[in-house]
């Protein structure tokens, strides 16, 4: 149970992967100028990240285990990736053009967004002991896949917010658009540094 | 031995594996696509310029079928493949006067230089720099920008330091008019007939100033005005302005102007040997 709250707390606050791990920037700087846009980003990456998650971890523990050939994981991981977002690209055209057209070339942007591929490899990383998978190692991937995509919306949800009240600021010429969401994004890390002061 | 054999199996399956598993996918979740779409996109120029708003040809297609724009906002595509997709859609077409662009600077090597400038060789970028290199605050840059940003080859560099469009490759659509910091392209109408000349400045400095800086700019002294027999030219803002519907290519004007600012067109400069 005290697993299970760390990995939540962790993957949402503490281990941000855009605050703290600085992963996936490029949508983070990319897609944060509306907040619908960045909802519907944040919620695709949460679809890829839980099924690349999953497809992951059968691969690592299936195939690349047994045949020695971990080093090979990343390779691996990125046809998983490239292919789920393939996946998931068709299903919402075919479900909901609407959805489709509102995330727009984000969608197959995701392929190289790399806190998914991050958040892969960190499963590896974190529940495989020794070449074997920790007890409930396939449960805790799927939960901190989930929950680093729903860090990733949440840090994109809050930025996307201050930057639509930014185009109202009066801000100085030289730091108007994309200086400022950069200061913006270092503050924002800054107070996330805050949260390592959590012990959990 | 036995790694490289394992890993590349194993690589090959997976991508076998995905592939094929995509491809039921594409199968089972595939869109039927309009066949109109098809046969509009094979009459359309796919040059994908983006002038008339979409991404590309696909959108403007996708645009047509939704009956959001007219098959006429195309300035690229040939008259024929136009009526085709009007016959497709099962419309007529209206007929849109057929426009061309045209430079309104001629000061080139005439224009004096503010200051040296020694950066990217860009409009673009010269135009961040105090407004550009040139003591006239209108004219044309001459770094061509104007030049690679055709997609069509319609513009090149001439020998008097000012680009020309050639009228002859040039669709009107407009990416000039729109890439030049200056604002110096306008589309005028594409017919002889219907505009001989035009006015190769946009200065709005007092005459004056204009001999100044270049000496080859409207000094806006109404000769011209005076002049037209059909009062289609007049001086707004120290400027001759010509109205295209009144002119009736009598050149009258072109004969007082002192500085020669009244171009008959198809008599430009040739093209630089060095561009």
């Amino acid at each position: 149970m005290d697993k299970i709250f760390a990995i939540i707390l962790g993957n949402l606050l503490i281990n941000n992967f855009i605050l703290f791990k600085f992963l996936g920037l490029c949508p983070f700087l990319g897609v944060s100028k509306q907040t619908r846009s960045a909802a519907s980003m944040g919620i695709a990456v949460i679809f890829v990240m839980v099924s690349s998650g999953v497809i992951t971890w059968l691969v690592y523990q299936h195939l690349l285990l047994p045949l020695h050939i971990e080093f090979m994981r990343t390779v691996a991981f990125i046809l998983v990736i490239a292919t789920s977002v393939q996946f998931i690209e068709m299903v919402i055209l075919k479900t909901s053009p609407a959805l489709y057209k509102a995330l727009g070339i984000y969608l197959p942007l995701i392929t190289t967004n790399c806190a998914v591929l991050g958040v892969t490899v960190l499963n590896i990383d974190d529940f495989f002991s020794g070449n074997k998978a920790v007890p409930g190692s396939f449960g805790f991937s799927v939960l901190q896949a989930f929950f680093a995509g729903v860090g990733f919306l949440f840090v994109l949800l809050l930025m996307s917010g201050i930057r639509e009240r930014l185009e109202l600021a009066d801000i100085p010429e030289s730091l108007d658009g994309t200086p400022i969401a950069f200061v913006i994004a270092g503050l924002m890390s800054l107070a996330f540094m805050g949260f390592l002061g959590m012990k959990v | 031995m036995n790694t490289i054999v394992a890993s590349t199996l194993t690589l090959t399956g997976l991508g076998i594996l995905f592939g094929v598993s995509l491809a039921y996918a594409a199968k089972k979740f595939s869109i039927p696509m309009d066949p109109t779409l098809e046969k509009i996109l094979a009459k359309l120029p796919g040059a994908n310029c983006g002038a008339c708003g979409k991404a590309g040809c696909m959108g403007f297609a996708q645009a047509l079928l939704a009956g959001e724009l007219d098959v006429m906002t195309c300035s690229v595509a040939a008259e024929q493949n136009k009526k085709d997709i009007a016959g497709l859609l099962g419309l007529t077409l209206e007929q849109k006067a057929k426009l061309v662009s045209s430079l309104h600077c001629c000061g080139g090597h005439h224009a004096k230089e503010r200051y040296l400038y020694e950066g990217l060789k860009d409009c673009l970028a010269v135009s961040l720099v105090l407004g550009g290199q040139k003591e006239c605050r209108y004219g044309c840059l001459t770094y061509g920008t104007c030049v690679r940003a055709c997609p069509f080859g319609a513009i090149e560099m001439t020998g008097e330091g000012y680009p020309r469009v050639i009228e002859s490759k040039c669709t009107a659509c407009g990416i000039c008019v729109n890439v030049c910091p200056k604002g110096l392209y306008a589309l005028i109408p594409f017919e002889q007939e219907k505009a001989k000349i035009y006015v190769a400045c946009t200065s709005k400095d007092p005459g004056k100033v204009v001999m100044s800086v270049c000496g080859v700019g409207c000094i806006a002294c109404r000769r011209c005005e005076k002049a037209c027999p059909h009062g289609a030219v007049t001086v707004i803002d120290n400027l001759a302005r010509i109205d295209y519907d009144k002119c009736t290519g009598c050149l009258e004007c072109a004969k007082v102007c002192p500085t020669k600012v009244i171009k008959v067109r198809g008599a430009q400069p040739q093209p630089s040997p060095s561009l």
